[in-house]
């Protein structure tokens, strides 16, 4: 009797930890969401909820491409920018009679080149990808000013609209794409040999390298496709705004893109890491935008608030993952 | 002269399941250099940390230093007792000046306030002392690695230290350093500090030595008088012990009668390879021997493409193959087991499946690059089984598993490749020994079935025991082959006396 009396609390604790290891960050999604329903009482209507989707669908968008690079053990700086470039490309392309719908392969691709720059920068000079990114965080904001004349482009019949402001039954179209992001970029991490690889030199890049891995290919392709989500976050908030500004769009975002992948509990390291994991990540920080709105919390407070769940959350992760995984 | 400085007594130490020192004893005398020698594992360096306090010895044995008990495990107490280790990976901060490095730690400082000039006329004293050209306030970073050495010494000065210990101190340095050195040590003995000194090369042990102890094994072997010094009696006492039954050779001995499947001609990297030539033959088992430092890892990860060749060539089947990656190496089929498998080999997060297939998950995969995970499975479980890999399943991460089985999972990953020449680096490096002898038939097996196998190793027993033939290293040369016929096996004392660089007596006398 005594016996099993002292061995419960360590079986329940055992059990307790197994169920969090798989659950990652949603508890504290989830806690977040039903707190801000009990000081609100609007924040689990259908309407708030489609609201938070479709603001964090673009970060979302950015999270995946940065998750890529992350597990890699690299970094992305330059979301942000290039996203602006994308978006006054995709802007510009719009206002052409006729082929206004080219704009959307324009912005994607706009943000694919960019990105394969970085990369090819990364991977063949060998330079650190903080700098790198860092340097094209300046840089492509510039050419992002350059484009539109340093003025803010409009198209108020913007042919690709339906992409920012449409839904399809009732689910926002920008949410869509999030999550079509979101299941793709898990097919190429999970189904696909490219994805092996990715985890391979983010977990060990020499042992990568020995194994006849080609790890340039591998860097090349993640920053390109960092890129390319960039530029497709572009194409998305130029479709949601009707106009594009080189100067202020974007500004920052790859912050939050970092944090929805550090909340999601992957490593900065490398190798460890999941995109459902970015995903919860990044509707966290939708949430707590949302929900601080909701709750009438003032702007100054918010920035506050979020730093600080963030900071919160991944001591949390470390706790919950201490003696496990080395992160 | 008045007794001992130091006196070690019955230490012994146990890492884990592996006896590294067992009851050695060592007496240092004031003024002398006391050489230690020993096989690359023998103990040598296990024994100095736990002179250092770097490591805590087994309950049983006391150090006295001057006739004082030693606290053991406390490396600062180590130090005030005045012992002082000059590292072979030297242990400065190069952007500081030799001033800093040399009070690192004890800094004269008032109210936490250091006091520069004070220390950089100190530095000066001790400089001027050990006849240097540098001054206090040059930068580290600057100076030569022989230059860094000193610095290191005139820190273990200023701590008034009785004890220095040299760790191989000249493997870095030019012949100009070298004397250099061998200067300071002289005026650092006529002021009576003792010098331990530890190295492999023969020539620096007879001009410096007072005496010089032998371990082998982790045991106390025996020390000689400078007048007993003697090559040979050296090389036996390093190396003589029996060749047990634990290798295994079954694959037949005369394979180099047969085709030549590699053949590596003037390969050298213009640094540590010098423009190495040698075949091996298919079945064969062919050893590098060496110390550590001689070029070994480096030769064979050339061949593999890991590094840049800057001359020479691999040729396979007689085809010129020299791999410029290590992926054209693999395709080539030729693969290399690092001997850093944690750091260089394995993938600790991953599971056993996907390490183990990982260098053919390409090959494997199906349209668009999708895995292909049954036949990873099936790869994995084929491993498995036939390497003896013991996991509780195949989703078990590799990080999991003890050396033995990592070790085996790394070579069943190069073994899908389908090599025909497998470069194998300390492939029983921190391996328990029941998993070792597995390794070993596992080799012998490969080579019955006509794989060319090369093998780095630092144990000699080894290397007799499964190799067919045996190159020996050194200073990046390959300098000498020496191979096993049906009734002689390897010379255990040939090969030390290539690796050392001996004089070509004891060659003789052993060959004899």
């Amino acid at each position: 009797m005594s016996e099993t009396a002292i061995n419960m609390p360590a079986q329940r604790r055992a059990q307790l930890k197994s169920v969090f290891m798989a659950l990652g960050m949603l508890p504290v999604l989830i806690l977040l969401a039903l707190g801000f329903e009990l000081l609100s009482g609007k924040f689990l209507s259908v309407s708030n909820i489609s609201i938070v989707m479709q603001q964090a669908s673009i970060n979302i968008v950015l999270a995946a491409g940065m998750t890529f690079v992350i597990l890699t053990g690299g970094i992305d700086l330059s979301v942000g920018s290039i996203l602006a470039a994308s978006a006054m490309g995709a802007m510009i392309a719009s206002l052409w009679p006729g082929l206004g719908w080219a704009g959307i392969p324009i912005g994607m691709m706009i943000g694919l080149v960019f990105g394969l720059a970085n990369g090819a920068i990364i991977a063949l000079l060998g330079l650190p990808p903080f700098i790198v990114t860092l340097g094209s965080l300046t840089a492509v904001r510039g050419v992002a000013r350059l484009m539109g004349g340093d003025t803010t482009v409009f198209n108020s019949d913007l042919p690709f609209a339906v992409i920012g402001n449409g839904s399809l039954f009732g689910v926002p179209w920008l949410a869509i794409i999030a999550l079509a992001v979101i299941l793709v970029s898990w097919f190429i991490l999970r189904g696909t040999v490219l994805g092996t690889w990715i985890y391979a030199v983010g977990g060990n890049r020499e042992a990568a390298r020995l194994t006849g891995i080609k790890v340039s290919i591998v860097l090349l392709f993640v920053y390109g496709m960092s890129g390319l989500l960039s530029g497709l976050g572009g194409v998305m908030s130029a479709a949601r705004l009707y106009a594009a500004n080189g100067l202020q769009l974007g500004q920052a975002y790859e912050l939050d893109a970092i944090a929805a992948v550090i909340l999601g509990g992957t490593s900065l390291v490398g190798g460890v890491g999941s995109i459902w994991g970015t995903l919860i990540g990044a509707l966290i920080i939708a949430v707590l935008s949302n929900g601080l709105i909701l709750t009438g919390v003032s702007d100054i407070w918010q920035f506050i608030i979020k730093g600080l769940v963030i900071i919160l959350a991944v001591a949390l992760d470390r706790y919950r993952l201490k003696g496990g995984a080395r992160t | 002269m008045s007794g001992p400085v130091l006196q070690m007594r019955g230490i012994s130490k146990t890492f884990g399941p592996v006896r590294a020192l067992n009851d050695v004893s060592l007496v240092v005398n004031p003024g002398e250099t006391h050489s230690l020698m020993g096989e690359n594992g023998a103990g040598k360096s296990t024994l100095m940390k736990i002179l250092s306090g770097a490591h805590v010895p087994d309950p049983g044995g006391e150090i006295l230093v001057d006739g004082k008990k030693l606290p053991f495990g406390n490396p600062r107490t180590s130090k005030q007792f005045g012992i002082a280790v000059i590292y072979q990976e030297l242990s400065l901060a190069p952007n500081l000046s030799v001033a800093q490095n040399i009070f690192l730690g004890e800094e004269s400082a008032r109210g936490g306030i250091v006091n520069r000039a004070e220390m950089r006329r100190k530095s000066q004293e001790i400089l001027d002392r050990l006849g240097v050209s540098f001054r206090p306030s040059t930068l580290v970073a600057r100076l030569s690695l022989g230059e860094r050495q000193l610095v290191e010494i005139a820190r273990a000065i200023s701590l008034n230290s009785k004890i220095l210990v040299m760790d191989e101190p000249t493997t870095s340095l030019s012949s100009r350093e070298t004397e250099k050195l061998f200067d300071v040590i002289a005026s650092l003995k006529a002021d009576g500090i003792a010098i331990i000194y530890i190295s492999h090369r023969m020539d620096e042990i007879y001009r410096l030595s007072d005496r010089c102890s032998v371990l082998r094994d982790g045991g106390y072997v025996g020390t000689l008088d400078r007048d007993e010094l003697d090559a040979t009696r050296l090389v036996k006492m390093m190396v003589g012990r029996d060749v047990s039954s634990f290798y295994k050779k079954d694959h037949v001995p005369t394979a180099s009668d047969r085709e030549v499947v590699m053949s590596v001609e003037g390969l050298g990297d213009g640094r540590s390879v010098n423009e190495c030539s040698f075949q091996v033959h298919r079945g064969e088992v062919l050893g590098i021997a060496g110390l550590v430092g001689s070029g070994r890892t480096e030769l064979l990860r050339l061949i593999f493409g890991a590094d840049p060749a800057v001359s020479g060539r691999v040729m396979l089947d007689g085809r010129d193959v020299t791999p410029k990656t290590p992926r054209a190496a693999l395709d080539a089929g030729i693969a290399y087991l690092t001997e850093d498998r944690k750091g260089l080999g394995l993938f600790l997060d991953m599971t056993i499946a996907d390490n183990i297939s990982m260098a053919v998950a390409d090959r494997d995969a199906r349209r668009f690059g999708r895995r292909n995970f049954a036949k990873a499975r099936e790869r994995a479980r084929g491993a498995v089984d036939a390497l003896g890999i013991r996991a509780a399943s195949l989703r078990q991460t590799v990080g999991a598993l003890s050396g033995g089985n990592q070790q085996k999972a790394l070579l069943g990953r190069l073994l899908e490749a389908g090599p025909r020449v497998l470069l194998l680096d300390e492939p029983t490096r921190g391996v328990d020994v029941g998993a070792k002898s597995e390794l070993y038939r596992l080799i012998d097996r490969l080579a019955q079935e006509g794989m060319a196998i090369v093998m780095v190793s630092s144990e000699l027993p080894e290397i007799i025991g499964i190799a067919d033939r045996c190159l020996v290293m050194r200073e990046g040369a390959i300098v000498g082959t020496v191979s096993a016929s049906p009734d002689t096996p390897i010379s255990q004392e040939a090969i030390m006396a290539y690796s050392t660089g001996s004089s070509g007596s004891v060659q003789q006398e052993v060959t004899l």
